[in-house]
């Protein structure tokens, strides 16, 4: 299968994330900002890293960019979509996942492992998963606090939407080691469709035991395993 | 005619400020006893042309609710606007 990757000015995970692709057996597209086609992808990144120089505020400007009215009307005919880091804020800019990515409570910049429960395998990048499943995935960002009013962390609990939450290592609450003081720890949250994700943790940062883990391909698994059985998944939600 | 907007984004008072919990915390230990709160926005300065006062405002509102503010987390506000000379 073929992964788009989407190339900002200022992204710097999109090599990376074609590195895991390729791991995978999967064959990476990188996709320019000013491309208006998503290149017959059968699932889109959103990769980390500073679009735009994340000027006024992370992923404001990327939003506006060529590429993402192709990826919005992918997204809205079904295609998956796949926000990492920056990607993930880009889709919170383009109101295609509610909520918002505020400065780390710390006010540092995180750059460490991290662990992630899973939290519904009612998704395509989580199907391969167990839930509960504890997966160490690094973050490495400034700005991945997430938040949202309570009504509407209330509508994605109850709707199985928040995909992957820090968890401690042993999968207890993260507590004050949260790596950014998330509302109710939330690390990743689908679309309604649950065909767009969005997550700060990089799991192509986890794609191989060199790396200190290779937990990430878990989900660049799931996500082929659900372009391949497509329709059978297309049944679930 | 050209106006000149300014604009404050803030956080919602709901919203966490950490940057601003860190400037009071830094006031207080340099010895600014009597501070009792700090938040931390953005203040943006536009020059936008418009035939008139209140459509200058409507405009530069506009923008806001578009591009210069996030509506999950801010607030924002036209601090001020006044027309500029021509030329």
């Amino acid at each position: 299968m073929r992964f788009g990757i989407a190339v900002f000015p200022g992204t710097w995970s999109d090599r990376d994330c074609a590195r895991a692709v390729t791991l995978a057996g999967h064959e990476p597209v990188m996709l320019w900002h000013k491309d208006r086609d998503v290149k017959d992808a059968d699932c889109v990144i959103l990769p980390g890293g500073f679009s735009y120089g994340d000027y006024l505020r992370c992923g404001a400007v990327a939003r506006f960019a060529p590429l993402m009215d192709a990826v919005t009307e992918f997204a809205a005919h079904g295609g998956l979509v796949w926000g990492i880091c920056n990607g993930f804020q880009i889709l919170c800019e383009a109101h295609l996942l509610p909520g918002a990515l505020s400065r780390n409570q710390s006010l540092q910049f995180r750059c460490e492992p991290a662990y992630l429960r899973v939290e519904t395998t009612v998704s395509p990048f989580t199907s391969g998963c167990t839930q509960g499943d504890v997966l160490q995935i690094p973050v490495s960002h400034g700005e991945g606090r997430y938040v949202a009013d309570d009504e509407t962390l209330d509508m994605l609990e109850r709707d199985g939407r928040v995909a992957l939450r820090y968890v401690a290592a042993d999968g207890s609450a993260v507590g004050a080691r949260s790596p950014n003081g998330s509302m109710r720890d939330i690390a990743g949250v689908l679309n309604q469709g649950h065909n767009v994700l969005g997550m700060m943790p990089h799991p192509e940062r986890a794609s191989e035991a060199l790396l200190g883990s290779d937990d990430g391909m878990r989900l660049f698994e799931s996500v082929s395993h659900a372009v391949r059985h497509g329709d059978s998944f297309a049944n679930i939600w | 005619m050209t106006w000149s907007a300014e604009v404050i984004v803030s956080l919602k008072p709901v919203v966490n400020d950490p940057q601003g919990l860190v400037v009071r915390d830094g006031l207080r230990q340099l010895g600014f006893d009597g501070v009792r709160a700090a938040r931390v926005g953005k203040h943006i300065v536009l020059e936008v042309d418009a035939e008139d006062e209140h459509s200058a405002r409507e405009l530069v509102s506009r923008m806001c609710e578009t591009l210069l503010r996030n509506p999950v987390i801010e607030d924002h506000r036209i601090s001020s606007l006044r027309r500029l000379e021509d030329g």
